[in-house]
């Protein structure tokens, strides 16, 4: 860049960053209505005009340093948490980090009208410079909000994660002191973490003397899930359960032969109806189908 | 070994976490089912290449898997490679051994995925890193060896 053009777009930042702030009102005024502030500033309209005041504000403040183009510019740190909070609720409403880049764009049309009128009269040599710079800073903040939009979508990502987490690892109650884990899933450190929580708080609020864990939906068992299981059904007898592993599909037997695990501490039941007829037995509960076959009345 | 008859394309994966374990093994059970690998078989190689990703996360502290699809005539088969620029292992003869860990483990990723696939080779270097290289073929109609379980 020629020293001469240089100069020149530092005057028309400078000239850009003296338009917001003597605009500064009627630019927030015209963005609280635009669906990004609105629909996020919910109290009050005042809320959402003081919402874009702060956006003009770090505008300007970018601008006179002449850093336009610069997204971690210092001069957007004081709304960088307010922009995030934007985009995450932008996006629990279900927009995408482009749709909310997009709804960003439509601010800069509001900006550029206003600059327009500014020049009313016999039109300003600078005025194109400054129109390419508001153009300039106007692309940076949409950048500056959709990485905030995306860093909110990793953010919710792993909320969801959390939630599935805890929602797959019901423990069901299947006769009186007889409980039932069907896993499902990758069994990961943290997962089974879970799922010993869950298990050891049931078998305490239930007085299970026995549990079952169905592994039908884990597809594959290593010497990590293998160990995870062991130390789960350890953790079970402490509290005075007998912990019963059902579910044991065979080719997940023959790996685990293969890898040389050793699961005969281990009770194992081919299915979980298997293991839940001896948990039956052994509280002295047999079950028969009648002699006359006929169906309970 | 025979260069391969068809140059097959080769995927790189991550690992560097356990949600990156969880998609090598959905990958590599993914190219193993269309190969042709039986569901034992898939099994077993989808459970090898969990010990060794882990491997590469937990003691080499992060790297790469990489899978090629191998086509020698109407053999079809899958090469794995688990990379990384860890500690590396000072003794591979002890770190294959059953039940030797250093790391509160049982100590049968190694030994154990080694009886899974039909080859596994370990280069490293103390200091520079390992790479764990493992072959699968697919088995045509599962023989039946007398004598043998
Ligand atoms: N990629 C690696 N980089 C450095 N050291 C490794 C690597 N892979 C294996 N090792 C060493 O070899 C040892 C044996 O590995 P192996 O996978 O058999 O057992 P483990 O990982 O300790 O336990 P687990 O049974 O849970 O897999 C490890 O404890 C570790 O010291
Ligand atoms: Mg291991």
């Amino acid at each position: 860049m020629h020293v001469p053009e240089r100069a020149a777009a530092d005057s028309a930042a400078r000239e850009l960053a003296a338009f917001l702030e003597s605009r500064r009102e009627q630019i927030a005024q015209r963005w609280a209505d635009a669906p990004l502030f609105r629909t996020v500033f919910t109290v009050s309209r005042d809320e959402a005009v003081e919402a874009c005041k702060a956006v003009v504000d770090a505008l300007s403040e970018v601008a006179s340093s002449g850093r336009l183009e610069s997204v971690g510019a210092p001069g957007f740190g004081p709304v960088r948490e307010q922009l995030g909070h934007m985009a995450a609720s932008r996006s629990r409403s279900g927009f995408t980090p482009g749709q909310i880049a997009d709804e960003a764009a439509g601010l800069r049309a509001v900006a550029v009208e206003l600059l327009h009128g500014e020049a009313q009269g016999p039109p300003e040599r600078e005025a194109p410079d400054v129109l390419l710079a508001l153009t300039v800073l106007m692309g940076t903040l949409r950048l500056v909000l959709m990485e905030t939009a995306v860093s909110a979508g990793e953010e919710l990502i792993a909320r969801q994660q959390l939630q599935l987490l805890e929602v797959a690892t019901p423990v069901i109650s299947l006769w009186d002191g007889i409980i039932g884990v069907p896993l499902i899933g990758t069994l990961d450190s943290a997962r089974s973490q879970v799922v010993m929580e869950s298990l050891l708080q049931a078998i305490v609020e239930q007085r299970a003397r026995y549990a079952i864990l169905d592994i039908t939906g884990v597809p594959t068992v290593d010497s990590l899930v293998a160990q995870h299981l062991m130390k789960t059904v350890a953790a079970a007898r402490l509290m005075g359960a007998e912990c019963i592993v059902s579910g044991i599909r065979p080719a997940i037997a023959q790996t685990i032969v293969h890898l040389g695990i050793d699961l005969s501490s281990v009770l194992t039941r081919s299915s979980l109806a298997d293991a839940l007829a001896y948990a039956l037995a052994r509280q002295g509960i047999e079950v028969f189908r009648r002699a006359d076959g006929a169906s309970p009345r | 070994m025979t260069p391969a008859s068809e140059p097959a394309t080769v995927t790189s994966l991550p690992i560097g976490s356990d949600a990156d374990l969880a998609w090598v093994r959905h990958q590599v059970r993914q190219f193993a089912a269309e190969l042709g690998f039986g569901l034992v078989q898939q099994t077993k190689i989808v459970t090898a290449a969990s010990e060794l990703a882990r491997n590469t996360l937990v003691h080499g502290g992060g790297g790469q898997a990489q899978i090629h699809p191998l086509h020698h005539g109407p053999a079809r088969g899958l090469r794995l490679l688990f990379t990384d620029t860890g500690p590396g292992i000072r003794d591979v003869e002890l770190a294959m051994t059953d039940g030797y860990t250093t790391g509160g483990g049982l100590g049968l990723g190694l030994s154990g995925a080694k009886r899974l696939v039909d080859e596994l080779s370990v280069e490293t270097e103390p200091g520079q890193g390992t790479v764990v290289t493992v072959v699968a073929w697919v088995t045509r109609a599962p023989a039946v060896r007398p004598g043998l379980g």
